[in-house]
């Protein structure tokens, strides 16, 4: 099954690369643009998508310092048959 | 005493640190795919790049051989000095609290710092003269410490807040101007500062020698009691 994984910085703790990218948007003359966080994207496949919360507290997240999101894509559909 | 220096494929920093151990004992570099430790009595991490510090940086030496060795010799209460990365490394291996986070304004900083020993009475600190000033240079893009609030509040109450950036000194916007914690057991201690880089009037300071100093008392201690 193909998964993704999305890592943030958690709320509260300063993200420098999301402050970077926010004050370079409006040189660029885009305006109204606040609460830019960077992140991280992990695609993967697994066999066992039951194992990715482990997966994620153990190695591809730091809980103390990021949230996750997991986001599993169902599996694509068989080929249809002729009815 | 006996020191080990890990060497991880991207450490850059382990033979200043087995130069700076050699001055206090004999040193030897352990290789990182090996699970066993040679019969050190005390571990170094080194700085550096530990497998390119791809994920995040400690992420995924934490997982070499090695480390199993020197996870169990830190619960038996063996001496391991993390140093930059290898702070890095103890935090990602839970051996250390708290995390270490990009630099507040993003840059990489090299540069003389001045340390306050927060704590002297460590494994790591005992041959400080009491609370001194330590000068060490700094040089990471990743070192700014982060626990949350109560974690912070128990690492000062217990002693465990080791060493902190003199007023003004803060390179990275470390939290409560943090540069080095130990273990609740104090036989752990991580620093973001490079006291191995700063053993020889060559570079303009022998400050950073009291940790290793520190280190052989502490283990010359160990041995007469056994």
């Amino acid at each position: 099954m193909k998964a993704r994984v999305l890592v943030r910085p958690k709320q509260g703790i300063l993200d420098p690369q999301g402050k970077a990218v926010e004050r370079a948007l409006p040189a660029l003359g885009f305006e109204g643009v606040t609460n830019v966080r960077v992140g991280r994207l992990i695609e993967l496949e697994v066999e066992d998508p039951r194992q990715l919360g482990q997966m994620c507290e153990q190695l591809l997240a730091n809980p103390l310092i990021e949230d996750y999101e997991i986001v599993t894509e169902p599996a694509a559909e068989a080929p249809a048959t002729a009815a | 005493m006996k020191v080990g220096v890990v060497r991880f494929p991207g450490s850059c920093d382990e033979l200043d640190a087995l130069a700076a151990a050699s001055l206090v004992g004999e040193a030897t570099i352990l290789p990182h795919g090996r699970p066993e430790l040679s019969g050190v009595d005390a571990v170094v991490i080194p700085g550096g790049f530990s497998y390119g510090d791809y994920l995040r940086a400690g992420a995924i030496a934490r997982f070499a051989p090695v480390m199993e060795a020197v996870a169990r010799f830190a619960r038996e209460g063996g001496p391991v000095l993390g140093i930059c990365n290898g702070f890095q490394v103890l935090c990602e291996a839970r051996l250390l609290p708290g995390a270490l986070l990009a630099n507040r304004h993003l840059r990489f900083r090299c540069r003389q710092v001045t340390c306050l020993v927060d704590n002297p009475q460590t494994p790591f600190t005992r041959a400080c003269r009491g609370r001194q000033t330590l000068s060490i240079p700094v040089k990471h893009t990743t070192g700014r410490y982060h626990a949350p609030e109560p974690v912070l509040d128990e690492l000062e109450a217990r002693g465990q807040v080791v060493l902190r950036y003199a007023e003004e000194a803060n390179p990275n916007g470390s939290a409560r101007d943090i540069a080095g914690v130990c273990s609740a057991e104090g036989n752990v201690f991580g620093l973001m500062p490079h006291p191995e880089h700063a053993v020889d009037p060559l570079t303009g300071s022998r400050d950073g020698l009291c940790i290793f100093e520190s280190m052989r008392e502490h283990v010359d201690g160990a041995l007469a009691v056994a």
